[in-house]
């Protein structure tokens, strides 16, 4: 708290603040609108640790909150109510950690319209964090909405060849799922008088009888997101065409909106429904998790190749979600977390080596170890941590879901953890055989030789998340602390109901 | 007459008569000076609007209950002449710069706006025919105003065409009103239906009738055909006035009528609204989808939201979410006014002589050179879309609400996803602006800009605060004499 004003709330006013400053520095002076981004950033940073210093560690509840009225319909409210939880503090912290690290990306990679799309970024970013924090579903809906505006125009105006295509089908995607979550909103609001999220918790009786359509309808906007398949189809286009620091938003923050929509409302205010659905959901995610390794697996283009591994990563994150295990959940915050991490680095590697080269095509790449090592070392570790090799942060995450999904009581079948490990190793495959073409083996291409290994600002970018990738792969109990307490309650609130149901 | 029978009327008797004075003045008007006129049209209008507002709060009716006063009327009388202001300043260099700067002009824009005020607070049929005629007659002439353009002149030929015959519907459904209940005036026919000696199947298809004659005027499909043609033909100030201030007091007559004499016919006329509405959305957006023309694009869409309007208007007869509707019908008025006035403003200031510049390629290139215009574009095009951070967001959401709440989930689902397929259209001119190269030619005039970036404010800070919007709304009820 500084100023009396809670850190949520800095959280999404600092970058807006930034917003506005940005607005008044003239185009021509792309370092100080650099700076100036970068600079809120790190600020928004700050915030995101005050929050994190002021966190209750073992306290399940909604803390720090924020609670205003804000718009009142006859007997509805909709309110400015902010809170945080175990289950959103740490994507808090990732938004937070990777805006200011994709902003540090662009400095050379943006040439053109430098303040446009600085100025989107921290529209984003305030987006984001608002997505996170929100605890009136109407906010909620709002954030949620808003962040497809800066994003198209990120990936519509700064993104590859067909950018345009991309741009526009992910925000028609986005819309089409998104539109039914406001009918569900729409109806919980004037079922229960409330838009509040833990007053619906209170309430959920009152709309017990159709749940399985509420679900449905968040469900849709959110499985689009994460994306699941068969709903994935906007994810390789727009994730190819966006900018390297797009990507990298698009990949380890946006998704996880999805997957966080599915933790936050679908488990805890529709949990008959969830029981119900949980074998479907959870097919549906392995199916995502084979086959996104599968299509990976076939890739020519290096940036195709990670779009279509976070398919079957995410995979294992709603695998997690639906096993209803404290386990599950815990693994899949945490996978959401290294996902954020490992691929947010990969699409930063691949965005270095097309600033040199301008493709990204594997087989014009081989060798490149020799020329840059310092690339070279860093992408192996990014690489091993994205498949999962012990000792790095992807195998906590990984093993934490598959454990949770193999004692599932819903999912009842070692099916499910089995067909999904199946992932991992096909995850291997794919990672290392990129990894072989790119890095290994005798320089192919006489372009290649004289490639300039990574500068300071770009060594910069990557060493944060290399750190992390190291802490959480080897001592990850001071992250699992943080989330299981309320992914604990979580558990227990939806076993509850399956207890009541026998 | 008495005095108080005309302070009741005083906004629209004192714009009749400013009207007359401004054809006078005309007369002794040196041509190159008829500036002066506009200037003077904007002062009458502001004293209207004055005139109006002063009557907030108060209610009664006038001359034998033919008009009624209510804060309802009071809104939307305010709502036509900021319009009739919007339409001005769009038109201040327009009608210059395209040479159809005649004083008549004026004068009509006046009459129409008074026809509009008198059919708000019309409370009986003949004087709601009456008015109806008012309102029009005057916009036929000024869709023609940009003769001898043939595309001007197909316009108000149409427009007149298919006014007269929709105005024949009205017309026959008041005469079957009449029959059924021995009544003309809006107190009566009330008193005749609550007391069981209205004959139902006459009132029902003067109802119907009725219904199709107002289709028309609000532009719901299948009465729709006329409003592209019109639209494109038109002057684009006119097209703008009409698209905002004349679909207002179509809804408005639409609104004190059905509401007050028909609540009871509500079984069966239900059904018909439904399928006005799910159609006016499907068909509206769906043929929005394929225009080039940003005239006929900004056509289309003003038909699907009409559609949206009528989709809150369905539950007319259930009392319990009757006033929610009004409100929440005018709080989206007022939204798409803004929304859409803005955007008029923006084609009108990349229009060419000729009917050039209207091409949605046109409008290529049109964010990174002209930012301030770009990004009120934007935010017009983000609004129509119903994306949060506009008043076109809550407009929408005040609408499903009220759709929801009434049971009509169905018609909130088409709804929803209709507006899905409206952000491909309003998105392709926003990824026309900003994504593709191109040399836009922009008209810059002072009134232009300030029309573009006001309503662009207006939408955006506004929707931060809506519920004070919405409450202004909701004191806006219909009053019954």
């Amino acid at each position: 708290m500084i100023l009396g004003i809670s850190w949520l709330v800095w959280l999404i006013a600092l970058p807006l603040m930034g917003f506005f400053i940005l607005l008044f520095i003239p185009a021509r002076a792309k370092n100080a609108l650099r700076w100036g981004a970068l600079l809120t950033s790190l600020l928004t940073f700050g915030a995101a640790l005050g929050m994190l210093a002021q966190f209750q560690v073992g306290n399940p509840a909604l803390q720090q909150v924020v609670r205003l009225p804000w718009v009142r319909i006859g007997d509805l409210t909709i309110e400015f109510y902010l809170g945080v939880d175990g289950l959103s503090l740490l994507l808090v912290l990732l938004t937070a950690f990777l805006t200011p690290i994709a902003i540090l990306s662009t400095w050379s990679a943006v040439e053109e319209g430098v303040k446009g799309f600085m100025l989107f970024f921290l529209l984003l970013e305030s987006g984001m964090l608002g997505v996170f924090l929100a605890l009136d579903l109407v906010l909620f809906y709002i954030f949620w909405e808003f962040t497809l505006v800066p994003m198209i125009f990120l990936i519509g105006v700064w993104g590859g060849e067909r950018r345009i295509y991309a741009a526009v089908k992910f925000f028609l995607f986005t819309m089409f799922g998104s539109v039914l979550m406001l009918l569900g909103i729409l109806y919980l609001g004037l079922q229960t008088r409330t838009f509040a999220w833990d007053a619906l918790l209170q309430q959920r009786e009152v709309f017990a009888a159709a749940q399985v359509w509420l679900f449905l309808a968040f469900g849709l906007a959110f499985a689009i997101k994460v994306p699941m398949f068969p709903l994935h189809t906007w994810l390789p286009d727009a994730h190819v065409e966006a900018p390297t620091a797009g990507s990298v938003i698009l990949a380890g923050i946006l998704l996880k909106m999805g997957a966080y929509g599915f933790l936050r409302f679908n488990l805890p205010l529709f949990p008959q429904a969830t029981l119900q659905l949980a074998p479907w959901m959870a097919a549906l995610a392995v199916v995502g998790i084979l086959y996104g390794a599968a299509v990976a697996f076939a890739q020519q283009d290096v940036k195709k190749l990670v779009a279509y591994s976070s398919v079957s990563h995410l995979g294992f994150v709603v695998l997690g979600t639906f096993a209803l295990t404290a386990q599950g959940l815990e693994g899949a915050v945490l996978q959401m977390i290294n996902h954020g991490l490992s691929t947010g680095a990969l699409f930063l590697i691949v965005g270095m080596l097309y600033e040199r080269r301008h493709t990204r095509q594997m087989s014009a790449f081989g060798g490149i170890w020799k020329v840059m090592p310092v690339l070279g070392a860093l992408s192996l570790i990014v690489t091993l941590s994205s498949l999962g090799l012990p000792g790095l942060n992807g195998f906590v995450g990984e093993f934490t879901i598959l454990l949770g999904a193999f004692r599932s009581a819903v999912l009842a079948s070692p099916w499910f953890a089995g067909l999904a490990t199946l992932g991992v190793i096909l995850a291997a495959i794919y990672l290392l055989t990129m990894f072989e073409k790119v890095f290994l083996g005798p320089v192919r291409h006489e372009e290649n030789r004289r490639l300039p290994d990574l500068n300071g600002r770009e060594i910069l970018t990557l060493a944060p998340i290399i750190l992390l990738i190291f802490w959480i792969g080897l001592y990850p109990q001071p992250f699992l602390d943080l989330i299981h307490p309320s992914a604990e309650r979580l558990v227990a609130l939806v076993q509850s109901v399956a207890l009541a149901a026998h | 007459m008495s005095l108080s029978d005309l302070m009741m009327v005083l906004p629209i008797a004192f714009t009749l008569v400013w009207a007359l004075v401004l054809l006078l003045i005309d007369l002794w008007l040196p041509r190159e000076r008829q500036g002066i006129l506009a200037l003077l049209t904007a002062l009458g209008l502001a004293v209207a609007l004055g005139l109006d507002l002063a009557q907030s709060g108060r209610s009664g009716s006038a001359f034998r209950d033919m008009v009624v006063l209510d804060n309802f009327a009071v809104f939307l009388n305010a709502l036509y002449l900021i319009s009739g202001l919007i339409a001005l300043a769009l038109g201040y260099d327009y009608l210059k710069r395209m040479e159809m700067e005649r004083g008549e002009f004026y004068a009509l824009l006046l009459f129409s706006i008074a026809g509009m005020m008198l059919l708000t607070q019309a409370n009986h049929l003949i004087l709601v025919f009456l008015a109806l005629e008012f309102l029009s007659i005057p916009l036929y002439v000024l869709a023609g105003f940009a003769r001898p353009r043939l595309e001007s002149e197909e316009a108000a030929l149409k427009y007149f065409l298919l006014g007269a015959f929709s105005s024949a519907f009205v017309l026959y459904g008041i005469a079957l009103v009449f029959g059924a209940t021995a009544n003309a005036s809006l107190t009566g026919v009330i008193e005749a239906v609550r007391s069981g000696s209205a004959e139902v199947g006459f009132l029902t298809a003067g109802a119907v009738m009725l219904l199709v004659g107002f289709g028309f005027k609000v532009a719901a499909v299948p009465f729709h055909e006329w409003a592209p043609d019109v639209y494109q033909g038109s002057p684009t100030p006119v097209t703008g006035f009409m698209a905002v201030a004349t679909k207002a007091a179509g809804f408005a007559v639409l609104m004190r009528i059905f509401l007050n004499l028909f609540p009871g016919l509500a079984t069966s006329l239900t059904p018909i609204f439904w399928g006005i509405a799910a159609l006016t959305m499907i068909v509206g957006n769906l043929l929005a989808l394929a225009q080039s023309n940003i005239k006929r694009l900004l056509a289309y869409s003003s038909i699907a939201n009409a559609g949206y309007l009528l989709m809150a208007f369905v539950p007319y007869g259930n009392a319990q979410v009757a006033g929610q509707a009004i409100s929440s019908m005018l709080f989206y008025l007022l939204a798409y006014g803004l929304t859409t006035f803005g955007a008029w403003a923006v084609v009108v200031a990349l229009e060419q002589a000729e009917g050039r510049g209207l091409t949605l390629e046109d409008y290529a290139g049109l964010g990174p050179k002209y930012p301030w215009l770009g990004v009120t574009m934007l935010i017009f095009m983000l609004s129509l879309t119903g994306v949060p951070l506009t008043l076109g967001f809550w407009g929408k959401f005040f609408l499903f609400r009220t759709a929801v709440a009434a049971g009509y989930v169905d018609l909130a689902i088409i709804g929803l996803l209709t507006s899905v397929i409206s952000a491909y259209y309003y998105l392709r001119i926003v990824v026309i602006m900003y994504m593709r190269a191109g040399e836009p030619r922009v008209r810059r005039d002072g009134w232009l800009n300030l029309v573009a970036i006001g309503t662009a404010a207006a939408v955006v800070l506004l929707s931060v605060v809506p519920v004070q919007m919405l409450e202004l709304t909701a004191r806006a009820v219909l009053h019954l004499p």
